[in-house]
């Protein structure tokens, strides 16, 4: 029998179609070493035990059956506790949604159970996924598997940490400026924020709606596509979900990225990226030309500004997004208001955490009478000319790669205290969101601590395909990939 | 001084769609509360809107019919603002870029046609309500009721060109006439189905500047509308002849004091943040989907005066609704005087249809085929028109055959010579006094005789045949002179 939480999705599956073991004993294993190793990490909020060994015994008696199985069948997944699992509950990090119970499925979740996958529990998070290190969750830090006294990154800290332990086959996060490629580039996994409109939002708790996607956080460029594939395409519950059809699985690893040009931004390479990174991003492309890959230098004149544009939008929706929560209809109330107004104000002083109520205040205020044009309008103006960048670089290369951070993952309680330093750690990544783009981000190297260093490949919109197969190459040039790991032992 | 008013109008209509505006929960009105909601319109964490299409359509056909500019693209917005009715604490409304702008509507006033400007019309969603009763309530809890939160809304803002609170409630009563033509409303006030609030200010006449205006709201019906106008009218001018000003402020219209009142202050000091909605993508409308406008109230109005020959009045009352004129027009078909088909409609029918005409599903309940039949019988005399009144009745309660039902019930008028000359002879006999009155001179008694008469036949006896052949027989009487 082999050690089956380390294994791909696709070793997953070839064992279960050769019957060598059945979804019963591959969720009972992740469940295993959930209750071994979670108390430490605080990777998940909650674990669905008994709920998720219901749904794998009757998987059990599928497989038994005989018959085609998807490439999620019996796939154990940890969700960030931002999507809504009927019948559980979705914190979203945050006080203020602690008892609330979601009473529907996600539509990725809802496409997901439909193909077979097992959730084994929802992850830790920043509240309401604002942040880049999990300490902003409600229910305290979630601790990076490479060094507990390091932040995993955030927000979908818990997800990146319970993939990096072998807590779960694979994750999904949410990514609103970085929040699935950064916690993949700190924890040394793969993670991918798809093309804006490619999944469904429908299920996800709001932050910045323009921003926001979910995507996969997985061990493989390979797992990411599959779990990608599951989850892309049109969904008439949300609006901004594309109609262009999902090309087949097959057609994600169909390009020969040998092909590619490739795109370096000169912008990109300022001061506060560590030598390390920069290193280990070079020695990569380095080996990349060796392969006679052409690498060039190209120019997003407007990535200055992208920082402060990602947080006058993401604030400014994130303000309008946050006011439902306000003690009247679900989740939190304060007790023994006398008043409407003192109601409202009781229930989002107490409910909300530092950072949501600062990000609140900035949004409120950028869409204030009289600020609205210098800032919201301004931004959205801004917003138009980094996506031009973009268009404009694509004209010459097939793909950009940068670092996703400039730093491998800090100390806990290193830039808690320090808001703009801690808004530096999306520097990399905000741009794609604003220009709605596909970015990836996937494990290069190690620091000499022995830290993860990941690097971020960028495609055009709705052309992921391309960073699958770059990223299938690259993990060939660098295997193996994930090396290392603590908690690397099987869990008797 | 001679004061001048200035006027302008926001109405809301309900669109009457079979969904809310951005989910599946039915748009229909009283449902016990909060039965008509999910996660969508109750705003739960992570949900999204999804546009409902027939919503739109309505807009536009709307904008077209008030010949409004329907712009190819048009904004969604939120409009943000904190209150227990209004679950996702913003209303997705569309605020810069609406849906159409630049329309007239108009509006028949004592001194003729007036045009009123349309400034914009656009679509939003409606908030829930909040239950005070005290059927419902501990002391100081209030309920919320979420059935209606979500269900679309068409507004509709006039240019301030409304002069006098009579033309307020004309150009209500067009614009209610014309959603219900289209069948995009049941336009009923009452029920909220159309909302209206105004602003108002006064100038001395002649005057080129604007005055302080007031905004006026809960105006549950157009005679509210006008009684509140009428009252603010005259306040703002007492306030300014007593050398005060009016305040710019929001007034409630309370039916009780029949008067104006301030809203508390605090309630109106919005900021309401709009900013474009990021889960709707930008509204694209494409001419080909809009389907052909029906004939709308005034052009109906004008053929039917013209074709039928009817007066001012008799045509607009027949146009009011369009099943109304939709009947009508049966009618005149079945039996071609449409003088007279609209003289038994305007007398007879329309007090029991009146009750039901503020529904957009109100159809009168009665074959206009049986109608045109019972007014053929009167026509050819075969019943006369207290008969014709009694069969009608019936008709509007049931269905069934009118000349089955008269010629089964002994209902046609009696045109036979004989059975009425024996008549004649019988009451000759038994009254030979008041024979011998008339043919003395007193022509007076000719009545009694009618009358007798008709007691006889059960009113039944043909009136004209009756008259002659009561005269020939006192002809036979006198003496040859
Ligand atoms: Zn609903």
């Amino acid at each position: 029998m082999p050690n089956l939480p380390f294994l791909t999705l696709a070793e997953l599956r070839s064992g279960y179609s050769r019957k060598e073991f059945q979804p019963s004993e591959v969720i009972e294993a992740h469940l295993k070493r959930i209750e071994a190793l979670n108390p430490e990490l605080n990777a998940y909020l909650e674990v669905f035990g008994d709920g998720a060994r219901d749904r794998a015994r009757a998987l059990d008696k599928k497989l038994a059956q005989g018959g085609p199985l998807g490439p999620l069948f019996g796939v154990p997944l940890a969700v960030k506790d931002v999507l809504c699992v009927e019948g559980t509950k979705t914190t979203c990090g945050s006080k203020m949604l602690e008892p609330f119970i979601a009473p529907y499925d996600a539509s990725c979740i809802r496409r997901l159970r439909d193909q077979g996958a097992v959730f084994l529990g929802k992850t830790n998070m920043d509240e309401f996924a604002m942040g880049s290190s999990t300490e902003n969750s409600a229910f305290g830090p979630t601790r990076n598997p490479f060094g507990l006294e390091r932040v995993p990154g955030g927000s979908s800290g818990g997800s990146a940490a319970a993939v990096a332990a072998h807590l779960c086959q694979a994750a999904l996060g949410s990514d609103t400026g970085g929040s699935i490629r950064q916690p993949a580039a700190f924890c040394g996994i793969v993670g991918l924020k798809p093309t804006y409109g490619r999944v469904s939002r429908y299920g996800l708790v709001a932050f910045a709606s323009s921003l926001d996607q979910i995507g996969p956080m997985t061990k493989t460029s390979e797992d990411a596509a599959i779990l990608f594939w599951a989850i892309a395409g049109h969904d008439p519950k949300d609006m901004t979900s594309s109609t262009r059809p999902v090309p087949p699985l097959e057609a994600l690893f169909g390009q020969d990225p040998r092909r590619f040009r490739l795109g370096l931004p000169k912008e990109y390479f300022v001061e506060g990226m560590d030598q390390e990174v920069r290193d280990a991003l070079l020695a990569t492309l380095a080996k990349l030309e060796g392969l006679g890959i052409q690498v060039e230098e190209v120019s997003l004149p407007h990535t200055p500004y992208a920082t402060a544009v990602y947080y006058i939008i993401a604030t400014s929706e994130a303000s309008s997004n946050l006011a439902r929560y306000d003690g009247v209809k679900y989740g939190f109330s304060a007790k023994h208001a006398d008043s409407m107004l003192e109601l409202y104000e009781r229930t989002r002083a107490a409910g909300f955490g530092l950072e949501v109520k600062r990000r609140i205040m900035l949004g409120t205020y950028a869409l204030s009478a009289g600020y609205y044009e210098a800032y919201f309008k301004k931004a959205a103006q801004v917003r138009r000319l980094i996506l031009e960048d973009f268009t404009r670089a694509f004209e010459k290369v097939d793909a950009i790669v940068s670092p996703t951070t400039p730093t491998p993952p800090f100390l806990l309680g290193e830039k808690i205290e320090d808001p703009l330093t801690m808004y530096l750690s999306d520097i990399y990544t905000n741009a794609l969101n604003l220009a709605g783009l596909p970015g990836m981000s996937l494990p290069i190297a190690r620091t000499g601590d022995g830290l993860p260093v990941g690097m971020q490949i960028i495609a055009p919109a709705f052309m992921e395909e391309r960073l699958f197969c770059l990223g299938r190459l690259i993990e060939e040039l660098t295997n193996p990939p994930i090396q290392g790991v603590p908690f690397d032992q099987p869990i008797a | 001084m001679a004061w001048e008013t200035i006027i302008g109008l926001e109405v809301h209509v309900q669109l009457a769609t079979r969904s809310k505006m951005f989910c599946a929960c039915p748009n229909v009105f009283g449902a016990p509360p909060n039965t008509l909601t999910c996660p969508v319109c109750l705003g739960l964490p992570g949900v999204l809107p999804a546009l409902n299409k027939q919503a739109v359509l309505f807009a536009v056909k709307t904008a077209k019919a008030l010949n409004a500019q329907v712009h190819p693209h048009s904004l969604f917005a939120r409009k943000n603002y904190f209150y227990p009715d209004l679950p996702k604490g913003y209303q997705i409304s569309q605020y810069e870029q609406p849906l159409a702008t630049t329309g007239k509507l108009e509006i028949e006033t004592p001194g003729g046609t007036k045009v009123i400007g349309i400034t914009r019309l656009h679509l939003e969603e409606d908030a829930g309500k909040l239950v005070h009763e005290a059927e419902f309530t501990r002391a100081g809890v209030s309920y919320v009721d979420l059935n209606r939160a979500g269900v679309p809304l068409m507004e509709i803002v006039s240019e301030p060109e409304i002069s006098t609170p009579e033309e307020a409630m004309a150009y209500l009563r067009a614009l209610r006439e014309l959603v219900r033509y289209l069948k995009v409303s049941d336009g009923n006030m009452e029920e909220g189905s159309l909302r209206c609030d105004a602003n108002v200010s006064v100038r001395p006449e002649g005057s080129r500047t604007l005055g302080t205006k007031a905004e006026l709201k809960n105006m549950n019906s157009i005679r509210f509308v006008g009684k509140a106008l009428a009252y603010e009218v005259e306040r703002q001018v007492r306030v300014l002849e007593s050398g005060g000003k009016v305040a710019q402020e929001t007034l409630l219209w309370s039916e009780k004091l029949e008067k104006t009142l301030p809203m508390r202050s605090k309630e109106e000091a919005h900021d309401y943040r709009y900013f474009p909605e990021p889960d709707i993508l930008p509204l694209a409308i494409e001419g080909e989907r809009i389907e052909a406008l029906p004939e709308l109230p005034w052009d109906k109005r004008a053929r039917f005066k013209r074709v039928y020959a009817l007066t001012d009045e008799e045509s607009g009352i027949l146009t009011e609704h369009p099943a109304l004129a939709e009947f009508y027009e049966a009618l005149v078909e079945a039996f071609p005087n449409p003088k007279t088909a609209s003289n038994w409609i305007l007398v007879e029918l329309l007090k029991t249809f009146r009750p039901k005409m503020n529904r957009l599903d109100f159809f009168p309940a009665v074959s206009p085929k049986r109608v045109a039949r019972v007014l053929s019988m009167i026509e050819d005399g075969i019943i006369n028109q207290s008969t014709a009144k009694d069969l009608l009745a019936r008709l509007l309660e049931e269905d069934f055959d009118p000349e089955a039902f008269v010629a089964q019930q002994g209902l046609g008028q009696i045109s036979d010579e004989k059975a009425l000359l024996a008549w004649i002879d019988e009451l000759f006999e038994r009254h030979p006094s008041q024979v011998n009155e008339y043919l003395d001179g007193k022509e007076k008694v000719f009545g009694f005789f009618v009358g007798q008469l008709m007691k006889m036949s059960q009113g039944k006896a043909n009136p004209r045949l009756l008259n002659t052949l009561l005269k020939q027989r006192f002809d036979a009487r006198k003496p040859a002179s």
